[in-house]
C-alpha cells in the first residue's frame, strides 16, 4: 500500500517539520546521517522526562557508533503510506481485542470439553499443571454447545487473518524505530511484543493448518496450540492494558490523524506521506472484504445442510456420499487401520464392570431396547453436521448388565482401532447417564457404514468429535483399572 | 501530569508496568517450558519465524507488488491532467481477496495433504480450480465495477462540457 522501497535519505526540507525541543530521529535526518546524536526519545511516556540514566548511557553508546537512524526502514521517511496512524491502527486493534478474547475463552472451552483432568486417555497434554485450573465437568446440555464453541473459534480464527495482517502492517515501523532500545522499559516491552506477535502468529498458523490436515508443524498439535496459547495470552493481557486507553483516545478524534512526530502519532504517521490512492475507510473496507470473504468459503462446514456447499475453499465444504451414511467422516475406517475381520462375525462387545463382564454379539446388541437420538457430529476442526438420527442401546442400559444400575459411573469406551490417537476415551459420568448418550448401532435408518463406526460407536451430546468413539470393543465401567 | 518519579526516569514507565510485564513472563516462561518440551528447536524455529513471517516476507512481498501495480496506472489522462491513481485499487482489492484466500487454505489448494482423501472420503483435486474461478470472479467484477465507473464518469464529464457549451452560447 504505497511503501517507499529506495530508503534514500529525504533530501530538502520535510513536508512536515516538526521540530520538537527534545529532538528525534527525523532531526537526525536534516543533518544527514552523519549529524550528532539527538536525544533518544520520540515518544510516548519517556518522552516527558528527563533523560535518565540508562537513557544517557543509549545515548552514549548511538554517540559512539553512528548518529541517528541508518539509511533504510529505521527513518520514519521511509514509510511513505499516508493511511498508517493511530486510528486505522486502533480499529484493528480493538477487532482483534473483541476477536482474540473470543478465541481464547472458546479454545479454553475446547480443551475443557475433552474431560482432560478425568484420566489419562483423555489429556493430550498431561503436564500442564495450572494451566487447567479452570476445567469443569463438561456438560451434555444443550447438546449442540461444543458444535457452536468450536465452530465460533476455527471460523472467526480464518476470518481474522486479514485483520491480523493489517494490524501487523499498520504498526510495521516500530519494528524499525530507532534507537532500537530506548529505556529499559522499552526493551521488555519489545520482549513483550515479540510473544505477543509471534505467539498470535504460532497459533493462527498451526491452528490453520491443523484444520487442513497438514501436520507440519513440530510436535503434537494440543501441545502446541494449548500451550501455545498460554505463550501468547500473557503478552495480549500487557499489551490490551497499556495500548488500549491510547486506541480509545484514536478513535475519539475527529479531525483525523494526528502530524507525524507528535506523541499521539505514537510512531505510526508518515513524515513524508505519498499521494493517497485509497482512504483509510476504502483501507478498513477492503480489509473487511478480505474476512467476509473468508468467511463465506468456511463457515458453511461448520453449519451443515445446504450451507456446507457454500464452504468453497474450506476442508469439509463437501459431503462424502449420499444417502444415510451421507455425511462428514473425521478419520476413515482404512485411515486407522480397521481390517474386515476386526468388525467381523467374531466382533464381540465387552461390557465390564466391577467383578463382572458380559460379552454382546451384534445380534445380542439389536435385540435389547433400541432408543433414538438426534445429534450432530462437532469436530475440533471447526466443522460439524447437522443433527442424525442415531439408533441404539442406551449406555445406561449396558451398565446395568454389569450390575450397575443406577448412579452409573464414568466409563472407559475402547475401540479396535490399532493407531492414531483417540482409539479409547473416557466419558464422564454425567456424559454416561444421559438418556442421549447410545452406543448407536444405526444412522438416519440404516446400519452404521464402515468409516461412521460399524458395527457400534459412541454417541454423546455435547462432546467432541473424537469422543464419540467409532468401532467400540469394550466398555469398562467404573474406575478404569 | 505529576512530576515523574525517580523510578519512572530511570525505567521508563510505571511501576504498574514493570510488574504485569514481570507476571507476564513468568507465565510465558511457565507455558514456555510445556511448549519448548520435545522439539524446542523446531517450536523456537516457529516461534519466531510466526513473528517475522509477515514483517519480514510478507509485507515486502506484497509492497513491491503493490508498486509495481501502482506504477502501471500512474500516467495522464486522455485530458492531460495526472490520472487519478485511485484506479489501482480495481486490481488491488481483487488481489487481495484472492491472496488471503490463498494464504490461509494453500495446503488444500496446492493438494500438500497427502493423506486427506484417506482421512475424510473428499476428493483432494478441487479446490485449486475452485480458487482460480473465484479469483477469476472477483477480477471479472472488480472490471464490471471499473467499466460503468468510466461510464459514469464520461457521462458526467459530457454533460459539464455540454453545459459550458452552453453557458458559452448564451454569453
Amino acid at each position: 500500500m504505497g511503501e517507499s522501497s529506495s530508503g534514500q535519505p529525504p533530501g530538502g526540507t520535510p513536508r512536515h517539520p516538526h521540530a520538537r525541543a527534545s529532538g528525534n530521529a527525523d532531526g537526525a535526518s536534516e543533518h544527514g546521517p552523519a549529524g550528532r546524536a539527538a536525544t533518544p526519545g520520540k515518544s510516548a511516556a519517556a518522552e516527558e522526562t528527563s533523560p535518565g540514566p540508562v537513557a544517557r548511557l543509549g545515548a552514549r553508546v548511538k554517540s559512539a557508533g553512528s548518529a541517528g537512524p541508518p539509511p533504510g526502514p529505521a527513518r520514519p521517511e521511509f514509510w511513505r503510506s499516508p493511511l498508517r496512524g493511530p486510528w486505522l491502527t486502533a480499529v484493528f486493534g480493538l477487532v482483534l481485542l473483541f476477536g482474540i478474547t473470543v478465541l481464547f475463552v472458546t479454545g479454553l472451552l475446547s480443551y475443557a470439553a475433552y474431560n482432560p483432568d478425568l484420566a489419562a486417555v483423555n489429556d493430550q497434554t498431561p503436564d500442564k499443571g495450572w494451566l487447567g485450573f479452570y476445567l469443569f465437568s463438561w456438560p451434555t446440555s444443550p447438546y449442540w454447545l461444543y458444535r457452536l464453541t468450536q465452530g465460533v473459534h476455527v471460523t472467526l480464527g480464518v476470518v481474522l487473518v486479514p485483520v491480523l495482517l493489517a494490524k501487523l502492517w499498520s504498526v510495521i515501523p516500530k519494528l524499525f524505530e530507532w534507537p532500537p532500545i530506548r529505556s529499559v522499559s522499552h526493551a521488555v516491552d519489545r520482549l513483550s511484543l515479540l510473544l505477543l506477535v509471534g505467539g498470535a502468529g504460532f497459533e493462527f498458523v498451526t491452528g490453520i493448518l491443523n484444520v487442513q490436515l497438514h501436520y507440519i508443524f513440530p510436535g503434537s498439535f494440543y501441545t502446541l496450540h494449548f500451550y501455545g496459547a498460554w505463550v501468547f495470552i500473557g503478552a495480549f493481557v500487557v499489551h490490551v492494558t497499556f495500548r488500549l486507553p491510547r486506541a480509545l483516545r484514536a478513535l475519539r478524534r475527529r479531525l483525523g490523524e494526528p502530524a507525524a512526530g507528535t506523541e499521539e502519532a505514537a510512531g505510526l504517521v508518515a513524515p513524508r506521506p505519498a499521494a493517497p490512492t485509497i482512504s483509510r475507510r476504502g483501507a478498513l473496507a477492503m480489509v473487511g472484504l478480505g474476512s467476509v470473504a473468508l468467511l463465506v468459503v468456511t463457515a458453511g462446514q461448520s453449519i451443515g445442510g445446504w450451507w456446507r456447499q457454500t464452504a468453497l475453499l474450506a476442508p469439509h465444504g463437501r459431503d462424502p456420499g449420499s444417502g444415510p451414511n451421507g455425511f462428514q467422516v473425521n478419520k476413515t475406517a482404512t485411515s486407522v487401520g480397521i481390517r474386515p475381520s476386526d468388525v467381523g462375525p467374531a466382533w464381540r462387545l465387552t461390557v465390564r464392570g466391577p467383578g463382572r463382564q458380559v460379552d454382546l454379539t451384534y445380534r445380542q446388541l439389536l435385540t435389547m431396547t433400541q432408543h433414538e437420538a438426534a445429534l450432530p457430529i462437532a469436530c475440533v476442526e471447526g466443522w460439524s453436521t447437522t443433527d442424525q438420527q442415531w439408533s441404539g442401546v442406551r449406555l445406561t442400559d449396558l451398565a446395568a448388565l454389569v450390575g450397575l444400575g443406577v448412579r452409573t459411573p464414568e466409563v472407559l469406551v475402547e475401540s479396535v482401532q490399532r493407531g492414531g490417537s483417540f482409539r479409547s476415551a473416557v466419558l464422564r459420568d454425567n456424559q454416561v447417564r444421559d438418556s442421549r448418550s447410545l452406543l448407536a448401532l444405526r444412522v438416519n435408518g440404516a446400519t452404521l457404514s464402515p468409516d461412521h463406526g460399524y458395527p457400534a460407536r459412541i454417541i454423546v451430546p455435547g462432546a467432541p468429535g473424537v469422543h464419540n468413539t467409532k468401532w467400540v470393543t469394550r466398555l469398562t465401567f467404573g474406575e478404569p483399572a | 501530569m505529576s512530576a515523574p518519579t525517580a523510578f519512572r526516569r530511570r525505567y521508563g514507565a510505571s511501576p504498574l508496568h514493570l510488574l504485569l510485564v514481570l507476571a507476564s513472563f513468568a507465565l510465558a516462561v511457565y507455558a514456555g517450558l510445556r511448549l519448548f518440551e520435545g522439539d524446542t528447536v523446531g517450536v523456537a524455529l516457529w516461534f519466531v519465524g510466526a513473528a517475522l513471517l509477515h514483517d519480514l516476507v510478507l509485507l515486502p512481498l506484497y509492497s513491491l507488488t503493490d508498486r509495481a501495480a501502482q506504477a502501471l496506472f500512474i500516467g495522464g489522462s486522455d485530458d492531460g491532467r495526472p490520472a487519478a491513481r485511485v484506479s489501482v485499487n480495481h486490481v488491488r482489492v481483487p488481489a487481495f481477496v484472492s491472496g488471503v484466500l490463498l494464504l490461509v487454505w494453500w495446503p488444500l489448494i496446492l493438494e500438500q495433504v497427502g493423506h486427506y482423501t484417506a482421512a475424510t472420503a473428499l476428493p483432494a483435486d478441487g479446490f485449486l480450480a475452485r480458487w482460480l474461478l473465484i479469483t477469476a470472479g472477483l477480477f471479472a467484477a472488480s472490471a464490471v465495477v471499473l467499466i460503468v465507473r468510466t461510464r459514469q464518469r464520461s457521462r458526467s464529464r459530457r454533460q459539464a462540457r455540454n453545459a459550458t457549451e452552453r453557458g458559452r452560447g448564451r454569453g
